[in-house]
């Protein structure tokens, strides 16, 4: 625990997870506006620390009146839903199938094998953008979206992992003295892919976020929630009026991302017994 | 590299394809709404919309429809769009090449600056230039061509408004090709006015695509360079009194250039894929950009096409690298 709180890339990061829940959680009472609460009278308003800015809108407004910090604020919300779900989802679905594929290989080897492979020789957007033409736009669609997307990198990495554990001698010797299948990849093996698996949830919290904001940017998100992607696709068409509107998701995003990604890193660095040898 | 061995992996592409076929069938066939209903006035009458059933043949059983659909698109017959009401292979055909002239211009992009930058970190390693370049991979690498693309639309469009941002020609510009590669007919019949308009088009969604290319080749061939440049042959060559820029050039680049090309097959993969991506962004006419049309309108033709024709680009692609993996490699030449 000492250790971990001498990790910057660890302070770093669960300092970003932390403001990010905190922001999330208490939206509605750090918020000075309502996000959906339109004033024609305030259109475009610069930051308050510009010229002509008010301060009672302190990042300015967008071209409907809305205040942006409220919006920025707001989209914690989606943002953090869309991370949370979809990266323990992905986590779910690709360490179980990798776990089997790897441990029993054979037919369901190969078949979990060709899945991923198929899944791969899809661009990722390709695939989001005709789950939304399926599903429809809304947040759950970009859930699955991410899950969609992002098991296969688990799966992957998972299987290999597991396909290497399986010949040590700890897993063969359980074997000997009668253990179960099913109690020595729950008991022996996934322990030991815990140090991999925080690595991956933490670039796929952020790779969530992401997807978030694209699928937002593009309209496949829920329409009646102020997202970051959104902020930034409204920001673009009146990016000539306002070019300072795009930029405060984009930070916040950026610095959503690289936090996650130290985050994993950091627990990576303090627990894996190997590095710190 | 034997025409066996060309054609075990050609055959190997068979069940990916047919994977992919199975994916996008089962996705949109799990459909909710009704694309028939979307496409019909409110006046139409329900035998109206059951003829227009039986003609995109949505009135039979799944499994039907499935056979008819793999034996069409083996055929090479990807059905009518339902939304613009044309052939759907001539529509994506069409804009293929808008597609592919950012793909291989990312793609120059990516290589010209990573060599560039391996080179120079490698020519002036343990100075502050091997440091910049180490920094700016790891910035090219962490933040997400999405937001890449966004910071350039500030950078280079708005603050500094040097680049259009959206379109592959100006609309105003009225010009007709013959052919659908703008960029390759303006250089190949000497236009170069317009070859310039269409890059400086290209040039902020080449750049996003590229970046993250740019940051893997430099890290990969600056590493590989640097196992080279301790090597004995290195050092005679330093006895000999070759010049350094010779040296790196001519001695060290050929060696390192296998290891690089190994690792960074798979993402000019990835650079691929993105174009769907950039093209929304950059309002660039492409079939990333149809696709996303076609997702609007719930065109389950359009839909599928745009998606095997992806597909098939990938196993492509995937086939071309690993062939190139085959003829660079001699090690690999048995096999």
């Amino acid at each position: 625990m000492k250790k971990l709180l001498r990790n910057p890339r660890f302070l770093f990061g669960a300092c970003v997870l932390l403001a990010l829940l905190f922001v999330a959680a208490f939206a509605p009472w750090l918020a000075p506006h309502d996000p959906m609460e339109q004033s024609l009278l305030n259109q475009l308003l610069p930051p308050s620390w510009a010229k002509g800015g008010d301060p009672a809108f302190l990042l300015g407004t967008d071209t409907l009146g809305r205040d942006l910090l409220s919006r920025l604020i707001h989209g914690a919300r989606p943002a953090l839903r869309v991370m949370v779900l979809g990266a323990t989802l992905s986590a779910f679905v690709g360490i179980l199938l990798g776990m089997l594929a790897g441990y029993f290989g054979g037919w369901l080897d190969a078949a979990v094998s060709r899945t991923v492979d198929t899944f791969m020789s899809f661009p990722p957007m390709l695939l989001a953008i005709v789950l939304a033409a399926v599903m429809g736009p809304g947040l759950n669609t970009v859930v699955i979206a991410v899950v969609l997307i992002g098991w296969t990198r688990f799966c992957r990495v998972v299987r290999g992992e597991v396909l290497a554990l399986r010949e040590q001698e700890f897993v063969t010797s359980a074997r000997t003295i009668g253990v179960s299948h099913l109690r020595i990849l729950f008991h022996e093996i996934l322990p030991n892919l815990l140090p991999l698996v925080i690595v991956l949830l933490g670039l796929e919290m952020g790779r969530a976020i992401v997807v978030e904001a694209i699928m937002s940017f593009i309209g496949f998100s829920s329409s009646d929630l102020a997202t970051w992607g959104g902020i930034i696709a409204d920001a673009r068409s009146y990016i000539n009026q306002a070019w300072w509107a795009m930029t405060y998701p984009i930070v916040a995003i950026i610095i959503a991302v690289l936090g996650l990604n130290a985050l994993g890193d950091g627990l990576r660095q303090v627990t894996d017994p190997v590095l710190q040898r | 590299m034997t025409p066996a061995y060309v054609l075990r992996r050609l055959l190997l592409a068979i069940p990916t394809l047919f994977g992919v076929a199975v994916v996008v069938f089962v996705l949109l066939r799990v459909v909710p709404g009704d694309p028939i209903a979307m496409m019909v006035p409110g006046e139409a009458t329900p035998d109206d919309i059951a003829r227009l059933r039986e003609a995109y043949g949505l009135d039979k059983s799944i499994p039907v429809q499935f056979v008819l659909y793999l034996a069409q698109v083996v055929q090479g017959n990807f059905g009518t769009s339902i939304s613009l009401k044309q052939d759907v292979l001539g529509l994506v055909l069409g804009r293929l090449p808008a597609t592919l002239e950012l793909a291989c211009v990312a793609i120059a992009l990516s290589v010209v600056c990573g060599v560039l930058l391996a080179l120079s970190a490698t020519y002036w390693r343990g100075t502050w230039v091997e440091n910049a370049v180490d920094g700016v991979n790891s910035v090219a690498l962490a933040i997400p061509e999405f937001l890449w693309a966004m910071l350039l639309i500030l950078a280079f469009a708005v603050l500094v408004p040097v680049f259009p941002i959206s379109g592959r020609i100006d609309p105003v510009r009225a010009v007709s090709f013959a052919s659908q590669f703008y960029l390759l007919e303006a250089l190949a019949t000497g236009k170069f006015a317009l070859a310039r308009e269409l890059l400086s088009h290209l040039a902020l969604p080449a750049i996003a695509l590229s970046l993250p290319l740019i940051a893997v080749i430099a890290r990969v061939l600056k590493s590989s360079l640097q196992e080279v440049m301790v090597q004995d042959y290195i050092l005679l060559a330093r006895v000999k009194g070759f010049s350094d820029t010779r040296i790196l050039t001519r001695e060290a680049l050929p060696n390192a250039l296998l290891p690089t090309i190994t690792v960074t097959g798979v993402h000019f993969i990835f650079l691929v894929g993105g174009t769907v991506l950039v093209e929304l962004i950059f309002s660039y006419p492409g079939i990333g950009n149809m696709l996303f049309g076609a997702a609007s309108n719930r065109d389950l033709p359009l839909i599928q096409g745009v998606t095997l024709v992806f597909a098939l680009l990938f196993v492509l692609l995937n086939l071309l690298i690993d062939l190139t993996y085959a003829v660079v490699n001699p090690r690999m030449r048995q096999h």
